[in-house]
């Protein structure tokens, strides 16, 4: 199990066009993939509605996780999306 | 003739048939149940749902721009797993697709809902796509635009989806209308950029029958129903008129003979900024601070708070930025803090200052960003309290900001007391902004909210024009300034008469401050004043407004 807990730097936070990259980055993985906030439920990276639901602000920190062939690089893929600051 | 009243948002004058935008697709009943294959009835809903997201793609593709992305988010929400998973589950247990997309859709519905403010819009786009995916499964029509229309037509709606106008083109429609919707709602920021008048939080405009021919005026919100040839004519040639005279009329406020009025703008939040800057605001008179603390269980935390303030302040380099600190109270509940005890009149208990008084913390921690956001920016940062009645509050609220590390501190004035007593007041602070809204309410002792008491609000009220010069002597006596924040700045004859009354400063919702500066830039401080004394001699708000208009020449020059 590959796991990274990553702050958002994103100014809109996971909203917005942050989020739909994010989402589609990790809907192209055939691999499962999940993000939680602190103390929070995992949800599905590849669905758009429960990303946008967890209403992760600016700031926050999340963690990543997958499991299987290419679950590192992915991680990094989708770490890099959230630290972007646009 | 007929007519319905709305708020203006994009100005210009439209004219043609009404088409109505109205979805129609209905709920399917809760009990609807398919015939037994629920594989094929799966099938059919993941067909309906990528049709749509497929549609909402091309629509995109076609439209380019913002819609593009807007569009592609939407179909991105058609596609999701997750909703698909639950639609499974709903077939599975023997739901129709149509009920079975329903009800998925619902539950998502109710997390955006509940998730603030931004996500709270998105709820729109995704009722949207759950229609167009309801609509294929029962084979009704799709919400949609009326397709080779004979002439121009007024778009009238509950609400419009970007969906709905991504693809309307310039030539095909007069103007908008809109039920809902408020300055910057989806409507008015596409109508303002393809140059469409539009009307928007227009009660009654979703009853208008489909083909009646109607004039929409984006500059007053008015819309004539069945208006005559002449109405038409006399309405296109003053919109004209008036738009010749608005492009003249740009920079500070000043009266004709050149004494300053600066015209600043209401905002709720760092979304307001830019229509207040395209209508030349010359700073912020009034910045509503709700926004960060409303739809959460946990206050904003300071450095969040500074953020929000320190946007707006970096957008007026040099300007002044007047914030109003929370005012909350049993008409608004905040989840963090405890409740008031039981209230039968919200608008009379404890509610704005007296609110934070009793919640310390909230006040300092808002008071501490305040002061944090003004380090290192040009703009003048203004403090104010709402709902203070007296000089014991006053002063408190003033050794609260002084604390803090906050220079300028006010109050607001919108309880007859404090207006009544402006005199003992302004030493004590150094400012006051009056809220017409909030002292006509309590002068009246009418709810803003009962809509049958909705004369007594009205600002031209010769005891409210009382209370306000009461204030401005008060205010002129201390050296103080006064400005105006409420409706009432944002008609344009009436702002001639605060001037006249001795008030300062008028803020207001932006798209009012262009017709507001022409209408000062044609009367001089002695003509306000002059208008002022008479509008003080009516005897009803009917009889102060004739009166004051008939010393205020330069009105009609804006067809007003």
């Amino acid at each position: 199990m590959a796991e990274r807990t990553v702050r958002v730097e994103s100014e809109v936070g996971l909203h917005a066009r942050p989020a739909a990259t994010f989402v589609q980055t990790a809907s192209k993985a055939p691999i499962d993939v999940t993000l939680s906030k602190a103390g929070g439920a995992p949800v599905s990276a590849k669905s758009i509605l429960a990303v946008l639901a967890l209403d992760v602000r600016h700031g926050e920190q999340i963690t990543l996780r997958a499991e299987g062939e290419g679950a590192e690089e992915l991680l990094d893929e989708l770490s890099r999306i959230v630290s972007e600051t646009k | 003739m007929e007519r319905l009243n709305g708020t203006g948002v994009s100005p210009g004058v439209g004219y043609g048939p009404v088409h109505r935008l109205v979805s129609t697709v209905p709920e399917p009943p809760a009990d609807a149940v398919h015939t037994g294959d629920a594989e094929a009835e799966k099938a059919r809903a993941m067909v309906a749902l990528e049709e749509v997201a497929a549609d909402l793609e091309a629509r995109g593709e076609r439209a380019g721009g913002d819609a593009r992305e807007v569009l592609a988010a939407q179909a991105m929400m058609a596609r999701d797993p997750g909703l698909a998973g639950d639609v499974d589950l709903l077939v599975g247990r023997g739901a129709t697709a149509a009920r079975a997309v329903y009800e998925a859709f619902g539950k998502y519905r109710e997390m955006l809902a509940g998730a603030g403010a931004y996500l709270a819009a998105r709820v729109a786009d995704l009722d949207d796509i759950r229609d167009r995916a309801v609509a294929r499964l029962l084979g009704v029509p799709l919400p949609g635009l009326p397709e080779g229309a004979a002439r121009p037509y007024v778009l009238v709606a509950r609400d419009l989806a970007p969906a709905d106008t991504a693809l309307i083109d310039r030539g095909s429609v007069a103007a908008f209308v809109t039920e809902e919707g408020g300055p910057t709602s989806h409507t008015a920021i596409l109508a303002r950029a393809m140059g469409i008048p539009a009307v928007v939080a227009c009660p009654g405009a979703t009853t208008i029958e489909e083909g009646t021919l109607v004039l929409a005026d984006g500059a007053s919100g008015v819309v004539r129903l069945s208006p005559t040839d002449e109405e038409v004519e006399t309405a296109r040639n003053a919109a004209s008129a008036r738009e010749a005279v608005l492009a003249a009329a740009t920079g500070p406020g000043c009266t004709a003979d050149g004494y300053e009025v600066p015209l600043l703008a209401n905002i709720g939040g760092p979304a307001d900024l830019p229509t207040a800057l395209e209508n030349e605001a010359q700073g912020v008179g009034l910045y509503r601070t709700e926004f960060l603390f409303l739809d959460r269980t946990t206050p904003p935390t300071v450095d969040e708070q500074e953020a929000a303030y320190r946007e707006v302040l970096e957008a007026f380099p040099g300007g002044r930025v007047v914030v109003r600190v929370l005012d909350a109270g049993a008409d608004k509940p905040l989840a963090f803090l405890p409740p008031p005890g039981e209230e039968p009149n919200p608008a009379l208990g404890e509610r704005g200052l007296r609110m934070l008084l009793r919640n310390r913390p909230t006040l300092t921690g808002q008071l501490e960003a305040l002061a944090r956001a003004a380090q290192g920016t040009t703009a003048k940062l203004q403090v104010m309290a709402p709902m203070v009645a007296g000089l014991a509050e006053a002063e408190e609220f003033v050794a609260a900001c002084r604390a803090a590390g906050v220079e300028t501190a006010g109050i607001m004035i919108e309880i007859p007391a404090a207006a009544i007593r402006a005199s003992d007041l302004g030493p004590a602070v150094d400012f006051f902004s009056i809220g017409t809204n909030d002292l006509a309410q309590y002068t009246f002792a009418a709810d803003r909210q009962v809509g049958s008491l909705s004369a007594l609000q009205d600002p031209w009220q010769p005891a409210l024009l009382d209370l306000i010069a009461m204030t401005a002597e008060g205010a002129k006596a201390a050296g103080r300034p006064c400005g105006v924040c409420g409706e009432a700045a944002a008609d344009p004859a009436l702002a001639c008469v605060l001037v006249g009354l001795g008030v300062t400063s008028l803020s207001m919702g932006a798209p009012a401050l262009p017709l507001v500066r022409a209408a000062l830039s044609r009367h001089t401080r002695a003509q306000c004043e002059a208008a002022a004394v008479a509008a003080r001699q009516g005897q009803t708000a009917d009889e102060a407004r004739d009166l004051a208009r008939g010393l205020l020449p330069g009105l009609s020059d804006l067809a007003l």
